[in-house]
């Protein structure tokens, strides 16, 4: 069958999709959009968090026909997403978004200490790269799509917030510690800015 | 495989009435899992989220009816007044991202022993509304399960609502896992207390091969109440009915040893969460909140 939505932003289309696959695998192997992990295929792990007309959730387990005519943002799309966010409130123009070429190319380029270039990161991908709190990779692109709403939702998070937010996300490797300290790290930045602005 | 998308609920139950072996998917948390690993391929998978009234709930002057697909966020976020051990259980379904998908429709539909919803809803005294081409009815929660993960459903109903009567009183959910999130139920105990009717209803999960009450404990405790003029005089419940009462509890589970847990730790843990959830939901009933609400 042939499923129509919109990818960060932009109407996509896929054909000769599977009656009982997920939305994950459309987003992997039929767009060419890696970046959301396929591990547990279960919903136990949270590596493949997108947002789902806003709200997260496993693409494993939503079924790819289920999203005909929704939006999905993956985290190819978190930076201009984010930058869509923090400019408009959201995206109204229709315009914005990130093509699937540009996503299907998307790689982190933090901002260079130096010279300050190449800051096309969401502030949460910044502050994760910043705080230490990637390791393998594998989990992080799930981790980012969730902080990131958590952020959206509530601005300035308790710990006990950031870890319940997190707590369909795994992560083998850091002992979380470092990914709490990049989601304070992110809340503390927008925090400045808000104050920066008089806001 | 065929993908069926009904726009609406008559579309959705004629579709099922021509295919009584479609599979239901709202939220898909348990129905993808399936088909992801293989233990499952439907002839037909039956989409429901397009029928927008299944994710809608009203709150009426004595019940709530709650569309089979709301999720367990905004159970938890819209209706803990209403529904407090209901929204307690849900805060213990998995993760943010399933209760963002999950709802209490699929819990009834799949009947595990382990859902989480289900001691709430025993506890609660609901009746879920069920419709065919053939007419409506309502199942009373009692008589809803009938099997390890089979319920009183015909194979061409689908679930519509749950129609929850709205709590009078105090109620509690209790359940015991491995870590807070992402834990299927070692087991569970809900309870409510239903000073109107001067009654306790109580549910069990996934100690017994369907979610079950403890009925004998139930009884026991409303005669218990009622001669002691406890429901009047708000006095503390004395530690031996207490203890009787989660023995009582502990008796009505049929657990088996699993992965999981033994099913004498099942009997045990029961107990013990009859025990406290009884001093949680009756301390609040005196008036006097817990300081921490953790389950």
């Amino acid at each position: 069958m042939r499923v129509t939505f919109t990818v960060n932003g932009r109407q996509q289309e896929a054909d000769d999709v599977w009656e009982g696959e997920s939305l994950l695998y459309v987003l992997r192997e039929r767009m060419g959009l890696p970046g959301s992990k396929n591990a547990c295929e279960q919903g136990e792990c949270g590596s493949c968090t997108v947002r789902l007309d806003g709200v997260p959730v496993c693409s494993c387990l939503v079924a790819a026909g289920q999203v005909e005519g929704h939006e999905v943002v993956t985290v190819e799309g978190l930076a201009d997403y984010a930058k869509q966010r923090a400019e408009h409130g959201s995206c109204g123009s229709g315009a914005c978004g990130t093509s699937i070429d540009a996503a299907k190319q998307w790689e982190a380029r933090p901002a260079d200490s130096q010279t300050g270039e190449n800051t096309e990161l969401s502030p949460i991908q910044q502050a994760f790269i910043d705080a230490g709190a990637v390791q393998c990779g594998f989990c992080t692109p799930g981790l980012l799509v969730a902080a990131d709403e958590l952020l959206e939702r509530n601005a300035s998070p308790s710990d006990a917030d950031i870890r319940e937010a997190l707590s369909g996300n795994l992560c083998r490797c850091t002992g979380y510690e470092k990914i709490l300290d990049a989601v304070r790290l992110a809340a503390a930045r927008g925090e400045g800015q808000t104050a920066g602005q008089g806001a | 495989m065929d993908f069926l998308r009904p726009a609406s609920w008559e579309e959705a139950l004629a579709a099922k009435a021509e295919h009584p072996t479609a599979v239901p998917i709202a939220g898909g948390t348990d129905v993808m899992v399936e088909i992801n690993f293989d233990h499952r391929r439907p002839e037909y998978l039956l989409d429901l989220n397009r029928i927008g009234d299944l994710s809608e709930w009203e709150v009426g002057e004595k019940t709530v009816r709650l569309g089979a697909s709301v999720s367990y966020t905004k159970i938890m976020e819209n209706l803990r007044a209403e529904l407090p051990g209901l929204a307690l259980a849900s805060h213990t379904v998995a993760s943010p991202q399933i209760r963002n998908r999950g709802g209490v429709g699929g819990n009834l539909g799949t009947a595990s022993p382990a859902g989480d919803a289900h001691p709430a809803l025993l506890a609660s005294g609901c009746e879920v509304e069920v419709e065919s081409l053939r007419g409506r009815r309502m199942i009373p929660i009692d008589d809803f399960y009938v099997g390890v993960k089979r319920n009183a459903m015909e194979p061409d109903e689908l679930i519509r609502s749950v129609h929850l009567p709205k709590a009078d009183g105090p109620q509690q959910f209790s359940k015991v896992g491995t870590r807070n999130a992402m834990v299927i139920a070692v087991c569970a105990f809900g309870i409510a207390l239903h000073p109107e009717t001067r009654t306790v209803r109580t549910g069990i999960g996934s100690a017994a091969p369907t979610p079950v009450r403890a009925k004998e404990a139930e009884d026991f405790l409303a005669a218990a109440l009622d001669e002691g003029g406890f429901w009047e005089s708000g006095s503390p419940i004395p530690p031996s009915v207490a203890k009787q009462f989660a023995q009582l509890a502990s008796g009505a589970c049929n657990p088996i040893d699993d992965v999981r847990g033994s099913a004498k730790y099942r009997r045990h843990a029961v107990g013990i969460m009859a025990r406290r959830t009884l001093g949680w939901t009756w301390e609040s009933y005196r008036g006097n909140e817990r300081s921490a609400q953790c389950a």
